[in-house]
């Protein structure tokens, strides 16, 4: 894992740890916010970009990138939203999908979730 | 949960004939009709409106007369030809404004006013075959996308709340962003194909948008027997491509016949009907619930 | 004169009624395909192409050179085609609607104007030369029509004032945004309906979005006749005679009608009796349309 990452964002259905992964990046409805250096959680709730008709995805990268966030854990992220990441320098572990958000940060910590260069179809 | 969406690249192939016959099949559902623009489910669903909502989407400019000074700052701003002198007043002709909100926050005299825009109704209904969400948009308007999110978002919650397993949608036509909206999130396409000159570039646009956002789908030739060889050089390409082809339907008065009973294919007997019963056991197979 | 053959969903035999038209009309025509998300009409025309067009949409580009970090162009854009990510602007061109919002506010002049590939115009003959051809294609992925269908309207008004003739567009298919648009600049809105509950349906609907264009709206049913849904056609014709709109033919519902879409022919072809019916059609929609403008008077007042 590079030591750059310190906080990292994982789509999801709901505000805590144990909530399912929610596959969709732009339309997720939150994110689970971890601070990889003391483990601490935060949520972010994501629910004005999910009705968006177009935008959803640059929206919620604006968001990631606000919140100082280096690293997302997500499903499904559209080319768009992945551009959109690649511009706010934040970097995405994508067909994170099933399971709960503590399985994906697990995963992570494990090296298990590569980083893409690009979008997944 | 499932999330099932029949789809078509264009209107008029069955699509709704085929939605309506799937939902009287399925158990433990929320059917879901995503054609906002046109929808034509509910005239055989019959639903009995429960809840009734707005729809809230966008902005349209509106100029306050009392307090502009017609200097047309706005119109020159105006990319869409939306602002128009009528007896020395400029007015926003709201056919043409496109809610960009520039001459909202460019006007010098700050004359112009930015309401929410009504673009239609959304619905919550029981009907004939179960729990019914569904919309009306009103006409012109072109937010349709964001409507049909709103009612797969509505429709998962409504049946996570009560229980519900699976979500049957009647997609929206044609290959542009409603129906990008309708795939979005969805587990299984079914694809409603005829056999005309557009029906092979129809299909491969709508197989493209499929594979773009890593839905599954899975075919059914409608009217096959009018073009027989179109029929299997479609029938050919779902065999290249993986797509499962779920079957073919034969061109059949029966259908108009049911559609004029109010009644879904399946709901009698009759040998379209019986085919579709068909189909629908063999999606169980493809996709089976949890 | 200028007619969009519109309807309320695809399906109703738009195209259909269309080429045949085309093909019997006897007065120099230019026919027109406006259905830029999914052009049909060249299926069954088969046009020659003469020439083509690149159509585009001016977008932003920025000049990072010049950029101020201001953030102004990003607060006035609402559709989210500039972003700004630790106060850096960031372009997404295939999100904009070509406002020019932006351009407006920079100040510091780091914007500059790029374009946007909307889609294809296509001119040419079709019919052995007799009829001027004209279809707009989007281009895969691009998902705004209306400013397409501007330059489209454009490119038929340069077409006509090289040589003048009647207008005939096969209009999108439904009752929003791009179905407006097309039927904005025309005389006459030929309505095809389908006599089916869901078609009827559909049919009502586009009559209800046209209303407010206070338009020469005229009907042509496709499908009548068909077995069981004598309801179905009565329903229309009410409809029609309801709302004052000239009901102008009846196309029969057969088998072998379907069969001829299914194979990319023309109705017209098919039997002498077929040409007869279309060329009633023709002959009726040059007729001045007497009844709809008294109809239509009452809308008009309530409206202005």
């Amino acid at each position: 894992m590079p030591d750059f990452i310190r906080k990292i964002a994982v789509s999801s259905e709901g505000p805590s740890l144990d909530d399912a992964v929610d596959p969709r990046f732009g339309r997720a409805g939150g994110f689970v916010v971890v601070d990889m250096t003391d483990m601490s959680v935060d949520y972010i709730d994501n629910g004005a970009s999910q009705t968006m008709a177009m935008g959803a995805g640059i929206e919620t990268a604006e968001r990631m990138a606000r919140a100082g966030v280096q690293a997302v854990l997500s499903g499904y992220v559209g080319p768009k939203a992945f551009a959109a990441l690649e511009a706010a320098g934040v970097r995405v572990c994508q067909n994170v999908d099933g399971g709960s958000v503590r399985d994906a940060v697990e995963r992570f910590c494990r090296g298990e979730l590569p980083f893409a260069d690009a979008p997944n179809r | 949960m499932r999330e099932i969406v029949v789809i078509s690249g264009k209107g008029g192939t069955g699509k709704t004939t085929i939605s309506a016959a799937f939902a009287y099949l399925a158990e433990n559902k929320v059917i879901c009709d995503l054609d906002v623009d046109a929808p034509d489910l509910h005239i055989l669903l019959e639903p009995a409106i429960r809840e009734r909502h707005d729809f809230i989407s966008g902005h349209k400019a509106v100029i306050q007369q009392d307090v502009c000074v017609q200097c047309g700052q706005c119109a020159n701003l105006c990319a869409f030809a939306a602002v128009q002198v009528k007896e020395g007043r400029h007015v926003v002709d709201e056919l043409r404004c496109e809610g960009c909100g520039v001459c909202v926050a460019l006007c010098p005299q700050k004359a112009i006013v930015f309401p929410d825009s009504h673009c239609g109704q959304w619905y919550v209904s029981d009907s004939r075959f179960g729990l019914m969400v569904h919309a009306q948009l009103f006409p012109g308007e072109e937010n349709s996308g964001r409507l049909v999110s709103l009612l797969k978002t509505e429709a998962r919650q409504r049946a996570r709340a009560v229980g519900l397993g699976t979500i049957l949608c009647d997609g929206s036509p044609g290959v542009g962003c409603p129906v990008i909206s309708s795939l979005s999130g969805a587990g299984l396409a079914v694809g409603v194909v005829e056999p005309t000159p557009s029906g092979r570039h129809d299909f491969m646009r709508i197989a493209d948008l499929c594979r773009h956002f890593r839905v599954p789908l899975a075919v059914i030739i409608n009217k096959e027997d009018l073009n027989p060889a179109e029929a299997e050089a479609i029938a050919g390409l779902c065999a290249e491509q993986g797509h499962t082809l779920l079957g073919r339907l034969p061109f059949d008065p029966v259908v108009t016949t049911a559609m004029v009973c109010r009644k879904a294919l399946t709901e009698f007997d009759n040998v379209v009907g019986n085919s579709l019963k068909d189909m629908w056991s063999a999606l169980q197979a493809l996709y089976p619930g949890k | 004169m200028r007619i969009a053959v519109a309807s309320g969903k695809g399906g109703a035999g738009k195209t259909s009624v269309t080429a045949s038209l085309a093909s019997i009309w006897d007065t120099p025509l230019i026919v027109a395909d406006a259905d830029v998300e999914a052009p049909n009409l060249h299926l069954f025309l088969h046009p020659q192409i003469e020439e083509e067009r690149y159509c585009g949409l001016d977008v932003p580009r920025l000049e990072i050179t010049r950029c101020t970090q201001c953030g102004l162009c990003r607060d006035i854009c609402t559709y989210k085609a500039i972003a700004a990510f630790a106060g850096r602007i960031s372009i997404f061109p295939d999100m904009c609607h070509g406002c020019g919002g932006c351009f407006a506010v920079c100040s510091a002049g780091a914007l500059e104007r790029t374009q946007r590939e909307l889609g294809i115009l296509q001119r040419g003959t079709v019919l052995e030369g007799r009829v001027r051809f004209l279809m707009g294609r989007t281009r895969i992925g691009e998902a705004m029509t209306p400013p397409l269908l501007r330059q489209e309207h454009l490119f038929l008004q340069e077409m006509q004032a090289v040589l003048p003739a009647d207008i005939l567009l096969d209009a999108p298919p439904g009752v929003s945004c791009p179905a407006m648009t097309a039927a904005r600049d025309v005389d006459v809105i030929l309505l095809v309906a389908d006599p089916t509950p869901f078609g009827f349906h559909d049919f009502r609907l586009a009559h209800q979005a046209f209303l407010p264009m206070h338009k020469d709206v005229r009907v042509v049913i496709n499908r009548a006749g068909a077995a069981d849904n004598a309801a179905g056609d009565a329903a229309v014709r009410a409809y029609c005679r309801e709302h004052g709109l000239p009901l102008l033919a009846e196309l029969p519902f057969e088998r072998v009608a379907a069969e001829q879409y299914a194979l990319g022919g023309l109705l017209v072809h098919l039997s002498e009796q077929w040409q007869q019916r279309f060329e009633a059609l023709r002959d009726a929609l040059r007729q001045p349309n007497v009844g709809a403008t008294v109809a239509q008077r009452p809308q008009e007042a309530h409206h202005a």
